[in-house]
Parts: C-alpha cells; sequence; structure tokens
C-alpha cells in the first residue's frame, strides 16, 4: 500500500504541470500557423488506484529568455513526454521548430532559433528519441503569433513547437 | 548626337506572374545638401508618348535628393534647338542646367525621343541623346535620360534604370516582388502562403536567390528572371537553408546551412553542386557577403561572445574581426567600390544602420530607429535602402550614403521588408 502510495505522489510530481487541465496555449490569433494541430486526449480523470503513467502530448511548446537558447528545467516533463513517446514509437518522426522574438536581423534570428530548436532536439534525444527521428528547423522571427513591440508577444514568440508528422 | 535602339532587355526579363497589385509610394522625409538646380522642359511633341517622359526624368532627379527642379512654366512652344533657348532667362531662374528635347511617332509604330542637356553659364551642350524605342518602353528611357543628366551633373553613374526587389506580407500571403527604382511597373516573381525572405540579386541581374518557407522550413532557391522555368532548390538539407550572397562572378553562392549542427556558412556552384564548408566554429556563423573584388566574405558570428561582423579571405584562412563597438553588430554589407561597411548595430536597445569607413574605421550613424534592418547598396554606392517600420507597418527607407538624404517607401495595408536593390543591367 505504502509502494503504491509512493509511487502515486512520485507520479503527481512528474507529471505535476500535466495534469492541471490543458488550457489553451494559442493565443487566438488568426495568423498563427497550422491550425487543427490535433492535441492528444486529455488526461483521464485521475483514478484512485495508480494506473499506468499517462503520457500528456499535447503540450508542445518550450519557451526562452532573449537571446537565450537554453531549455529550462520546468520543460523537462514536457520534452521526457516526447521524448519517451518517440522512443516508443520509432515510425514516428517530429519537426522542431524554434521561432526569435522580432528583434534584431531576421537571418541572425534563424540561425538563434535553430539552435533553440537544437536545444529541445538534443533533449528528446536524450530521453529516448533517435536522431533521424527530430529534425529541428528554424522559422526566426518570420511565424510570429503576435505582433506588439512588447515583452508581452516578445515572450510569446520566443520558443520552440514540436510537431508530429502529418501535422505540418 | 548618339542613337541608340533598345534591346527589349526588360522586355526579356519575363516574370512568372502577372503585374503586382498595389504599387509602392515613395517620400522624401529629409532633403539634401547642395542640391542641383535644373530645369526639365516639356518635350515638343511627347503628348504622342504613353506618358508623360519629362514628369518622370524630373521625378527621378528631385528624388535623387541631388537636384532642385526649377519652375519651367510660362515657356511655349518648348524650344528644341540651342538657338530657340533663352539662356539668360534660365539665368534668372537660377537653373544652372536645362534639359530640352522632342518625340515623334514614326511609321512602324515606335518613337523617337532625343534630347540635350544644356549649360545655362556657358550656354553650350552638355551631351544628348536620341532614342528608338516602343511605346513600352517609354518609362525605362526616361530612366536612361535622368541616368544621363545624373551623370553628367555628378559625376557619379544614376541609378534610376536599375530595379529593387522587396518582400510583401499581407495577412498570410507573401509575395516577392521586383519593381522600377521608382517603385512603379512592379512584378510578381513568387506568391507564397508561407513567408520568403533574403533576396538576392545574382550581379548580371538575370537570377533571384531567396529563401522560403513552404515546405516549414527554410530552403534556399535560385530562380532564373529571364525564362519561365520553376525555381530550382539549391540547398534542402537537414534543418535550416539561409542567408544567400552570390559571388561577384556570379558562379558561387555562399549559404548558411545547419546540415552539420549549428548555422555554419558554405559555398556552392550557384546550382547548388559542389558544397564545400566555408567558416569551423561552435557557434553560429551568417550572412556571408562577397566584397566587390571577390576576395574576400564578411559575416556575421558569435565566436567571440556576441554576433559581430567578421571577415576572412574568400578561399579560406584566418578571420578577422571588424566591429568592436557594442554587443550586437549584424548584417555586413559592402559598397560597390568595397570602401564602406554598412551593417545594423544594436545601441540602447535601438536597431540602427551605421557606415563604417573601412580603411579609417571611422562609424558614423546614419540612421535613428528603432528596428532598422536589411540594408542593401545602390549599384552605385550612393544610397542604401533598408526596411524598418512607421506606425506599425513595415516600410522601406532609404538613406544616402552620407546619411543627410531620406526617403521611405511603403504600400498602403501591407508590410513590406527585405529589400535587395539590384545591379546596373546592360548598358
Amino acid at each position: 500500500m505504502k509502494k503504491a502510495l509512493f509511487s502515486a505522489l512520485s507520479l503527481a510530481l512528474l507529471y505535476g504541470c500535466a495534469s492541471t487541465p490543458v488550457e489553451p496555449e494559442r493565443p487566438a490569433a488568426p495568423s498563427v500557423q497550422t491550425p487543427g494541430l490535433p492535441v492528444a486526449p486529455p488526461l483521464a480523470e485521475r483514478p484512485v488506484q495508480p494506473a499506468a503513467p499517462q503520457i500528456d502530448l499535447s503540450k508542445r511548446s518550450v519557451f526562452f529568455e532573449y537571446d537565450k537558447y537554453d531549455v529550462r528545467d520546468e520543460y523537462r516533463p514536457v520534452l521526457q513526454a516526447h521524448g519517451k513517446y518517440l522512443a516508443e514509437n520509432r515510425g514516428k518522426k517530429m519537426l522542431v521548430q524554434g521561432n526569435c522574438d522580432e528583434r534584431g536581423s531576421r537571418e541572425y534570428n534563424i540561425a538563434l532559433g535553430q539552435r533553440r530548436a537544437e536545444g529541445v532536439k538534443r533533449m528528446l534525444v536524450l530521453m529516448g528519441a533517435t536522431e533521424a527521428q527530430v529534425e529541428p528547423v528554424s522559422l526566426g522571427e518570420e511565424k510570429p503569433r503576435c505582433s506588439d513591440h512588447a515583452e508581452g508577444c516578445w515572450s510569446q514568440n520566443r520558443r520552440s513547437d514540436m510537431l508530429y508528422g502529418g501535422e505540418y | 548626337m548618339r542613337s541608340r535602339t533598345f534591346a527589349p532587355l526588360l522586355a526579356a526579363i519575363l516574370l512568372l506572374a502577372g503585374p503586382a497589385r498595389a504599387q509602392l509610394t515613395i517620400e522624401i522625409i529629409g532633403g539634401g545638401a547642395n542640391q542641383i538646380p535644373i530645369a526639365v522642359l516639356p518635350f515638343a511633341g511627347e503628348s504622342a508618348l504613353p506618358q508623360s517622359i519629362t514628369e518622370i526624368i524630373e521625378q527621378d532627379l528631385s528624388r535623387s535628393g541631388r537636384f532642385r527642379a526649377i519652375f519651367v512654366g510660362g515657356v511655349s512652344p518648348p524650344p528644341t534647338e540651342i538657338a530657340q533657348v533663352n539662356f539668360p532667362e534660365w539665368k534668372s531662374r537660377l537653373a544652372d542646367a536645362v534639359v530640352i528635347g522632342q518625340a515623334q511617332r514614326l511609321s512602324d509604330g515606335k518613337f523617337e525621343v532625343r534630347f540635350r542637356l544644356l549649360d545655362v553659364l556657358k550656354q553650350s551642350q552638355i551631351g544628348g541623346i536620341a532614342f528608338t524605342l516602343t511605346a513600352a518602353q517609354t518609362r525605362l528611357t526616361a530612366h536612361k535620360i535622368a541616368d544621363f543628366i545624373y551623370e553628367k551633373m555628378t559625376g557619379e553613374r544614376g541609378v534610376f534604370s536599375t530595379r529593387v526587389a522587396y518582400v510583401v506580407k499581407q495577412g498570410t500571403r507573401y509575395e516577392l516582388r521586383v519593381a522600377d527604382a521608382d517603385g512603379q511597373n512592379a512584378q510578381s516573381i513568387l506568391i507564397s502562403s508561407e513567408p520568403i525572405m533574403s533576396p538576392a540579386w545574382s550581379p548580371d541581374g538575370t537570377r533571384m536567390a531567396y529563401v522560403s518557407f513552404q515546405n516549414k522550413k527554410p530552403i534556399l532557391f535560385v530562380q532564373n528572371l529571364t525564362a519561365s522555368k520553376q525555381p530550382a532548390p539549391v540547398a534542402n538539407y537537414r534543418g535550416s537553408n539561409s542567408a544567400p550572397a552570390w559571388s561577384p562572378d556570379g558562379k558561387q553562392l555562399a549559404a548558411v546551412l545547419t546540415k552539420d549542427g549549428t548555422s555554419q556558412i558554405y559555398l556552392m556552384s550557384a546550382d547548388g553542386t559542389n558544397l564545400r564548408r566555408f567558416t569551423v566554429s561552435g557557434g553560429i556563423d551568417t550572412e556571408p557577403f562577397f566584397t566587390p573584388d571577390g576576395q574576400s566574405i564578411y559575416f556575421t558570428s558569435d565566436r567571440g561572445g556576441s554576433p559581430q561582423i567578421y571577415r576572412m579571405p574568400a578561399g579560406g584562412g584566418e578571420s578577422v574581426r571588424i566591429t568592436f563597438e557594442g554587443d550586437y553588430n549584424v548584417s555586413p554589407r559592402i559598397s560597390p567600390d568595397g570602401k564602406i561597411l554598412a551593417y545594423i548595430s544594436r545601441v540602447s536597445g535601438r536597431f540602427q544602420l551605421m557606415a563604417m569607413d573601412l580603411e579609417s574605421k571611422q562609424v558614423q550613424t546614419l540612421t535613428d530607429g528603432q528596428r532598422d534592418e536589411s540594408p542593401s547598396f545602390a549599384p552605385n554606392g550612393r544610397i542604401i535602402l533598408y526596411a524598418t517600420d512607421v506606425d506599425n507597418r513595415g516600410v522601406l527607407a532609404a538613406v544616402s550614403s552620407d546619411g543627410r538624404f531620406k526617403q521611405r517607401l511603403g504600400i498602403q495595408a501591407a508590410d513590406v521588408r527585405e529589400p535587395s536593390w539590384g545591379p546596373f543591367l546592360g548598358n
């Protein structure tokens, strides 16, 4: 009983951010890419008895600080979920698209966005995916989710998105 | 007087899509110094042409910032020979030069236009040309005349008959367009529902390299502007492919690929074959640009910890750092005479256009915008076209290389960005 409780607790910790209701990550902006992105079914209600671990693949974005491309710890669980999924489904492929806010040279931002995609790819490979399954690419500042010249918008655009084959 | 018939060079630049919609409008927002006062008189018989050729000439000269148009009213009929010109009148109107001319329709449906550029003080002819043209070549003829006048009066080559490429975004519709330097006559090269960036003219003006996101990742294409062929991808490697730059002989492209991990510069033949790596660093190397003599490549790199501009021999070797002020210096472009480096610098959070004299290393700030980017030299080195934004809309702007004269170019209800000034075409 104690062992089961411990497992339930550690699962709760590991999937802490995933167990909260899945809120829409994308603001309803008309120019956002890939409408109709299939979302994994929401987590089933937590059973009283700990069930097999649910993998929440609905979270697809990793956000970054200005001029930075290192993946923050808070995203480990998300990347662990996707890495595990890719490890268990070797036929699945993923495109990681890195993005930047509007500031600076467009071409330099292609390179910076690429670093943000690479960072996520490296994590996914550590978590079980193979190199061949994940292609990191950059959209630079070319496909922003919003267009205000302010940090509220810029922070939304500094991100990497994970797309599975068939979604792009 | 020389006589010229145009090979239909411009007509041969067959463009895939048809005429573009809303045109580029140009607004002068900063005066130049030492403007040459010039009187462009109506040409006798010019109403036979589909457009007023003298209006185009006068607008070209005024827009360059180097000339001030003198009022030409009250002169009727327009003189066509030197003997008919009232030089004391033009001297009293403070004109340095007067342009006179005539146009007539020929029996085969073509036109002849001839003009003379006259020195008011000396009361003599500086030069003149006769052209044979089709109606469709009226604008180009006017630009060629404006080029001739510009060169005779300033000693520099005019760019009125050159073309500019730029990207227009309206919602999710992206277009790569080519227009005359005055914004007229825009044609679509490419229309896409995904972004387009980094257009780069080949040195002979017959091809355009650019980056397209139509496959959800950046891929490099080269499109032949003189033939209606499908554009060919020249670099579609794993990851991102971008930042094309032509060697001065038009045979090679430098570009940035991420196929081996980080963004690095590679060289390839213009068709994408013969790929070889150029830079080797653990960081970001991007934005290559060949010097006009083809001997060196300038580029942006963060190998020193922050994005700065470096130079390397085109055949490989040691890189030399060029920029040292500030922590963000990118987008290097070398002037056609090889003497000036234009680039974008982040100063107190604002992205501005700078010009460095490569001999003295002196730097001048040319603009004071917030988000200036993508500079491109005119082929005479005298003007720099760049992208900026005004009232939340992407526009192009032009500044003279000494920073004094400014223009803004925009399209209503659309974002314009990524300008690239085309080369001199033929003669």
